[in-house]
């Protein structure tokens, strides 16, 4: 039952399935008799399924809930309410050799390479760690040779089993990150803003790297960043998150070309384009304010405060991410239309 | 924005045949225990009243040393400027007497910083933050400081300026934290303005508007701006003119629309590849391959080659100059013209 990234099931069956997750951190006053005076609604409700072989980009601002939901699914944090169920198996009940299991099957990789490795650890150790937790996923014997076979699989020289992480570059040290995620032949691996601390002409060779091996191992990713474009490069569907809920999710195709939601039309419209000529005829629509708290999240759709849109009924009436008229693509806008001349 | 009082710009000192501001041949060393780190290795550029120029490299290319250089604030030591001059007004900078450049720093140019959050004081009211420079250096009176702090405030766009004054750095947003830093650095009505990174910590929809900011105040108030950025797409969206940095040199000098056009340094054109665009789907991306040098053994001729796809014997050898190609375009390429007309790589 623990078989190792072997395609038991087609390509293309859900894998990963996320039903109303939801995580509240309470905000708490008093220092003896901690009372609860409210929560964080850093996730509120968030639902999506990951198919196997595909990537789920996950775009959004910060403190919109993306890193918590990866926390989540991690197992990192515990959910206040909802399910999700990792080929089948319950991630959120399941406890001792399951969870073992579970996580065996689900490996991240961090934002930051600096801090996210060891520093007192040599890169075999680093990358071996696992084997440790998992003595059953690869026989003591041949574990020094999987680590080189690991090293060679993320494009980094076998012979520097020894070195430690500050004897290598920035990209460099996220190869290692990625090796480890690796090492238990997951079949998804969470991504956390993977390349966002690296320079450009870095960031292109890691995100190259992560298309390799997902061709190669049929792995499902999870991207979740903050740069659309990175995001449109690697994912097959994007879910945009807003205030802890997905306000739509799509294709590629639909979310970059026919995105109906109004905070999707802004963040697309916002971000900036690498070519000057584009300057005139740009339209970007400059959103009011800032992100309100998670703490207090208006009424309603979350949105509405700095929508341009917003009438009587975004306050009183959540919009659901269902398919809409102008779009057959989940979004969660009572006014959802694709904008026009774009 | 022109309902904001803002007094109007004195005429801009710039003598009739020079630049705003001007770095000659700029050498900086950074002299550490392991051995000397040559960080800026003959870097020249010129900023003009009104006009924004970016200066855009990787990590490590030297862009915020050169800034820093120029403001004034290098920590000397480990750095070591060896050589080289930084004009002001028709003034070297480098060799004027610290109590003299404590009149230009602030005053005539300024600086805004990545990370406002480090960079403003976490125990005093931003209002008193802005108005420090103002009794400090104007001598206004605190009443008089305080109104012109609310006068800058709203300049930068923050709203209920006047309820805020006595808020605390970590009470405001990221986006509205750099607002404050702007405001403290317009609080002189410097002529020449450097950003380093300022959008760099924030989400794209706030970077959008600070951005729009920058624009404003660069309009209103004739400022010119040094914008020193790693991203492609910020300077496309407002610089005039863009300085490409690498490895403590500049290796393409160019207006925005030629640049992106057709860039005539194999460096410049490998950035422009590899980035990942909105308004285009997945396939292989292309890459720089290697990694930058380490400024302590920077390779021989052009410190580019190692990683150069059009590097030839003379790479290796020579160190390429400037290359002009008309329209005050230059590159630091033997091979400029070719990487120039060739628009296939």
């Amino acid at each position: 039952m623990t078989a190792p990234a072997s395609p038991t099931t087609v390509r293309g069956e859900t894998l990963l399935d996320v039903d109303h997750v939801v995580k509240h951190f309470p905000i708490t006053q008093g220092v003896v008799f901690k009372k609860k005076t409210g929560a964080v609604k850093a996730v509120d409700g968030v639902s999506f399924q990951l198919r196997r072989g595909e990537t789920l980009g996950i775009v959004g601002e910060s403190g919109c809930g993306k890193s918590t939901l990866a926390r989540l699914l991690m197992r990192l944090e515990k959910p206040t309410a909802g399910r999700a169920t990792l080929a089948g198996r319950d991630l959120f009940a399941a406890s001792g050799g399951e969870l073992r299991r579970i996580r065996r099957n689900m490996q991240m990789v961090m934002q930051d390479p600096y801090t996210s490795l060891n520093p007192r650890m040599t890169v075999g150790d680093i990358i071996g760690e696992p084997f440790e937790i998992h003595p059953e996923a690869t026989p003591k014997g041949s574990r020094q040779r999987r680590v080189q076979e690991l090293l060679d699989v993320v494009g980094l020289n076998p012979e520097h089993i020894n070195r430690y992480p500050h004897q290598f570059s920035g990209g460099q040290r996220q190869r290692i990150g990625i090796a480890r995620a690796l090492a238990l032949r997951p079949e998804v691996i969470v991504c956390d803003e993977p390349v966002s601390a690296l320079d450009v002409s870095i960031q292109a060779q890691v995100i190259n790297l992560l298309e390799e091996l997902q061709d190669e191992l049929g792995l499902s990713y999870i991207f979740i960043a903050h740069d659309l474009s990175v995001v449109r490069h690697i994912s097959d569907r994007i879910a945009v998150m807003y205030l802890g809920r997905i306000v739509e999710i799509g294709t590629e195709d639909e979310i970059y070309d026919r995105a109906t939601h109004p905070y999707t039309q802004a963040l697309l419209s916002a971000a900036p384009v690498p070519d000057p000529d584009a300057r005139e005829h740009r339209s970007i629509i400059r959103l009011r304010g800032d992100v309100p708290s998670p703490a207090d999240p208006p009424s309603g759709c979350h949105f509405r405060t700095r929508c341009w849109k917003a009438q009587d009924i975004c306050a009183t009436q959540d919009p659901q991410a269902v398919p809409r008229a102008a779009d057959p693509h989940p979004s969660a806008c009572h006014f959802a239309e694709v904008r026009p001349g774009r | 924005m022109s309902q904001h009082a803002v007094r109007p710009t004195p005429a801009s000192p710039t003598p009739p045949d020079g630049h705003l501001l001007e770095v000659r041949d700029l050498h900086i060393e950074f002299r550490t225990g392991e051995g000397v780190a040559k960080v800026i290795n003959g870097v020249s550029y010129h900023l003009d009243p009104g006009e924004t120029l970016a200066v855009l490299g990787e990590s490590g290319s030297g862009k915020s040393v050169t800034a820093q250089a120029i403001m004034g604030i290098l920590d000397t030591p480990p750095a070591h400027i060896s050589s080289g001059e930084i004009r002001y007004a028709g003034r070297d900078l480098l060799g004027l007497p610290e109590e003299q450049r404590r009149q230009i720093r602030g005053k005539e140019i300024a600086m805004i910083f990545q990370d406002a959050l480090s960079a403003l004081n976490p125990v005093f009211p931003v209002g008193w933050q802005i108005g420090e420079t103002l009794r400090q250096r104007l001598g206004m009176s605190r009443t008089d400081a305080r109104r012109r702090s609310v006068e800058l405030m709203d300049l930068v766009q923050i709203p209920a300026a006047a309820r805020r004054l006595g808020d605390y750095p970590h009470q405001f947003s990221g986006g509205m934290r750099q607002r404050v830093m702007i405001a403290m650095a317009l609080a002189m009505e410097p002529k020449v303005l450097i950003a380093d990174e300022p959008t760099t910590a924030l989400d794209v929809t706030v970077q959008a508007q600070i951005m729009d900011l920058l624009a404003d105040l660069r309009r209103d108030l004739d400022t010119a701006m040094i914008l020193i950025t790693h991203d492609l797409g910020v300077v496309a969206d407002v610089a005039d003119r863009i300085a490409v940095m690498y490895a403590g040199r500049i290796v393409e000098h160019a207006d925005v629309r030629s640049l992106y056009r057709a860039p005539a340094h194999p460096y410049t054109k490998g950035l422009l590849n590899s980035i990942p665009r909105l308004d285009q789907r997945g396939g292989k991306l292309s890459t720089i391959r290697g990694l930058p040098p380490n400024l302590m053994r920077i390779p021989s001729g052009c410190p580019f080659h190692p990683r150069c796809p059009y590097a030839q014997q003379v790479c290796v050898d020579v160190v390429p100059h400037d290359l002009v190609l008309g329209d005050g375009r230059t590159s630091a390429c033997h091979f400029a013209q070719e990487v120039r007309d060739d628009r296939a790589g």
